[in-house]
């Protein structure tokens, strides 16, 4: 009694997915094959099948598609099976004209389609789709440097694990994430497994795209994120922002997932417990940042999850350390919406000043009203400055742009603080104390800079007007991580 | 208690007016709530749009048709169709995001009550959804909002199915044919309930339906003026 008790509020609190069902069929047919493809390993609404209802339900009494309740009902709450929403204000009672009951829906995941208490979800309980057998899928020719191969065979060992296996790729900016991972995945998808590569953000998602069908030109990949060309899910190799896979139930072998500790990761809990998910039961899972948060880290330390560190970038020069610059009058110029006159000073002084600027700023607002006075400025040419946000409709053409050195300095909030590559940039930010330059981000943002062999240094410089604890762990993190690449 | 639209958590301070007795349920925060845009002041006194003329050039050309002229006495919107407006709507009606009708009932029942506390005997119809679309939807908004007040509705209509207004033009809605049938007699005044006021059609087949059957008066009362 007790025990079942104790059971419940377990389950409650940390999600199990002993509810998705498992398969009765072990060989595919090619009649079974085209459903197999479109549906195996997600979890769906009835309005995201595309079938007639006659068709569908044939499917469910051969066993082929099962229906899973939607909503798991404790007695003090609910859990939403697609999102993991728990929060009681994220559920509602809605006088169903379905079923003619008034019952229980999740107001958290609403934007994907209403999943209610009434309407199960359905599931892929079929054979598995045929994979292309390939003897050498990945078609990537270049060289790993020692460090990255290291790291590249201890991911490969961890994919191939049979059990679950987890395994944290600690590796600065700049080190060659995505190089690393080829050699485990040409492995993955040599033996068909079907591999996902998850990161929180979809202009990761974007970049990453080009350089996975270049890398695997036989090998069927699919880009998905919010408005993405690409929606179907069907492919072997799936690059996704984290919140796709709230679609995807036991569906993948291998799940990647890239800057785990950016937002919304480590924020929103729904975003890990669909991660959970999407992965099969005895799937390797492998986590790859430059910033772990601190409960990452603590795991490390305590030997509960297993890491290797990649502490030198590819082109094994040094992390560029950032200067602190103290300014008193910050806050006064940046109510004026001005930059301070040590910017101006540092501007002039840059030691190479062909490089791009890449400044970033706390908020939206002051990124384009200081874009307008720097305009103004003599010491900057007019045309080849702008600024972009996270709700800029430009912003890809933006980046692009910069990226194409047709922009000389680009004005940012925090959203290009990751996954983007410039070749030689200086990095500056102006207001480093303020509250969303946290630890990670402020080391993330220096990472920025030094990033190609041809210039492997760059200006690093923290504008503020009284050190914050975040901006000094970030110093300290870097010459710490220079310093283990030193040793080795 | 949360916000229903930012589910920011609303903390209410303190005072001697909710010390012993405990405030009105509140579901959005005074910011969202800020956002919406309550119709007062200068308006038509037909369609309750906002207008410095007494009619408004849209309920001019109705009043210009003989068969058009009069079927509607008027229309009463609590809310302009903003922007704030539009997004609620989208994700109460279309997400089906049901609970968010909360955000709307204070000032929609307070509305009614200003208005219609001296028209004696009359019926509230809120206006029905197609069988098909309400499958779709799961619940009619009409309904919804009609059940905010304290008098009985009364589905005395059925709607065929057809497109969806929201994807016609202008043109489209006018030349539609009715897609309303009666399906019980009524001679009472009529209140009719629906989310938004566009162009009036929708209100106006309706409204002709009633006064054929026998209606004397048939009013609108609606969330939104489009």
């Amino acid at each position: 009694m007790v025990h079942t008790v104790l059971n419940t509020i377990g389950s409650f609190l940390y999600p199990t997915f002993d509810w998705i069902p498992t398969s009765t069929y072990d060989r595919s047919s090619t009649e079974t094959e085209i459903h197999a493809k479109q549906f195996s390993g997600k979890l769906l609404l009835r309005e995201e099948i595309p079938l007639e209802e006659n068709l569908l339900n044939q499917l469910l009494s051969t066993d082929l598609m099962t229906t899973i309740p939607s909503i798991e009902k404790y007695i003090w709450g609910h859990r939403c099976r697609r999102c993991g929403n728990k929060a009681k204000h994220l559920f509602a009672t809605i006088p169903c004209s379905r079923c003619g009951t008034t019952h229980v829906y999740c107001r958290k995941c609403i934007e994907m389609g209403r999943v209610m208490s009434c309407s199960p979800l359905y599931y892929w309980t079929g054979p598995q789709p045929l994979r292309l057998e390939q003897s050498e899928p990945c078609s990537w020719q270049g060289e790993l440097t020692s460090h990255q191969q290291k790291a590249s065979n201890e991911i490969e060992k961890t994919m191939m694990t049979e059990a679950v296996a987890e395994l944290l790729v600690w590796a600065v900016c700049g080190a060659g994430k995505t190089e690393m991972l080829f050699q485990g995945i040409n492995e993955a998808i040599r033996r068909g497994k079907r591999v996902c590569l998850a990161t929180p953000r979809a202009d990761v998602v974007r970049e990453l795209y080009p350089r996975f069908t270049t890398a695997f030109p036989n090998t069927t990949i699919e880009a998905l994120y919010g408005g993405s060309e690409q929606k179907k899910g069907e492919g072997q190799l799936i690059l996704a922002t984290t919140h796709q896979l709230l679609r995807f139930a036991h569906a993948f072998d291998v799940v990647i997932i890239d800057e785990i500790d950016a937002f919304p990761y480590h924020a929103d809990p729904s975003l890990p417990f669909a991660s959970n998910r999407a992965a099969k039961p005895n799937a390797s899972l492998i986590y790859l940042t430059a910033t772990p948060r601190k409960k990452h880290r603590n795991q490390v330390q305590s030997k509960q999850l297993k890491a290797v560190f990649v502490p030198v970038r590819f082109h094994g020069h040094p992390l560029p350390v950032p200067k602190l610059h103290m300014c008193f009058s910050l806050k006064k110029s940046l109510t004026k919406f001005e930059a301070p006159q040590a910017f101006y000073q540092w501007y002039e002084r840059r030691m190479n000043p062909k490089r791009q600027l890449l400044i970033f700023v706390p908020v939206i607002a002051l990124a384009e009203k200081i874009t307008l006075s720097l305009r103004d400025n003599a010491l900057f040419s007019r045309e080849t400055i702008t600024s972009v946000h996270a709700s800029d409709e430009d912003r890809k053409e933006k980046v692009q742009a910069f990226r194409d050195r047709k922009l000389s300095v680009l004005v940012t909030t925090t959203i290009l603080e990751r996954g983007v590559t410039f070749p030689s940039v200086d990095v500056a930010v102006l207001d480093a104390c303020h509250d969303v330059f946290d630890e990670a981000a402020l080391v993330q943002i220096a990472g920025r800079a030094g990033r190609s062999p041809d210039d492997p240094t760059g200006e690093v410089i923290f504008f503020h007007d009284g050190k914050t604890d975040a901006m000094v762990a970030a110093v300290d993190a870097i010459k710490q991580m220079n310093k283990r690449g030193r040793n080795l | 208690m949360h916000c229903l639209w930012c589910h920011q958590e609303m903390i209410p301070a303190i005072e001697w007016g909710n010390f012993f007795l405990p405030d009105k349920p509140k579901f959005g925060c005074d910011w969202c709530l800020g956002q919406l845009e309550v119709l007062d002041g200068e308006l038509c006194k037909e369609c309750g749009r906002r207008e410095e003329a007494e009619v408004c050039s849209d309920c001019r050309r109705w009043n210009a048709s003989s068969e058009w002229k009069g079927v509607l006495s008027f229309n009463k919107s609590v809310f302009g169709y903003n922007d704030m407006m539009k997004e609620v709507i989208a994700k109460w009606k279309y997400r089906g995001d049901y609970a968010l009708c909360d955000l709307f009932r204070e000032d929609f029942v307070r509305t009614f009550n200003e208005l219609f506390k001296d028209v004696k005997g009359a019926k509230v119809v809120p206006i029905p959804l197609s069988k098909e679309r309400l499958y779709e939807r799961g619940f009619n908004q009409a309904e919804a909002l009609a059940g905010f007040l304290d008098m009985p509705s009364e589905n005395v209509l059925s709607r065929i199915h057809g497109e969806k207004q929201s994807k016609k033009t202008r043109r489209d809605r006018l030349m539609a044919s009715n897609p309303f049938t009666l399906t019980v007699g009524i001679t009472d005044p009529v209140i009719l309930i629906d989310d938004i006021y566009t162009t009036g059609i929708t209100l106006r087949h309706a409204a002709k339906l009633l006064k054929e059957a026998g209606c004397p008066e048939v009013y609108a009362f609606t969330l939104a003026r489009g």
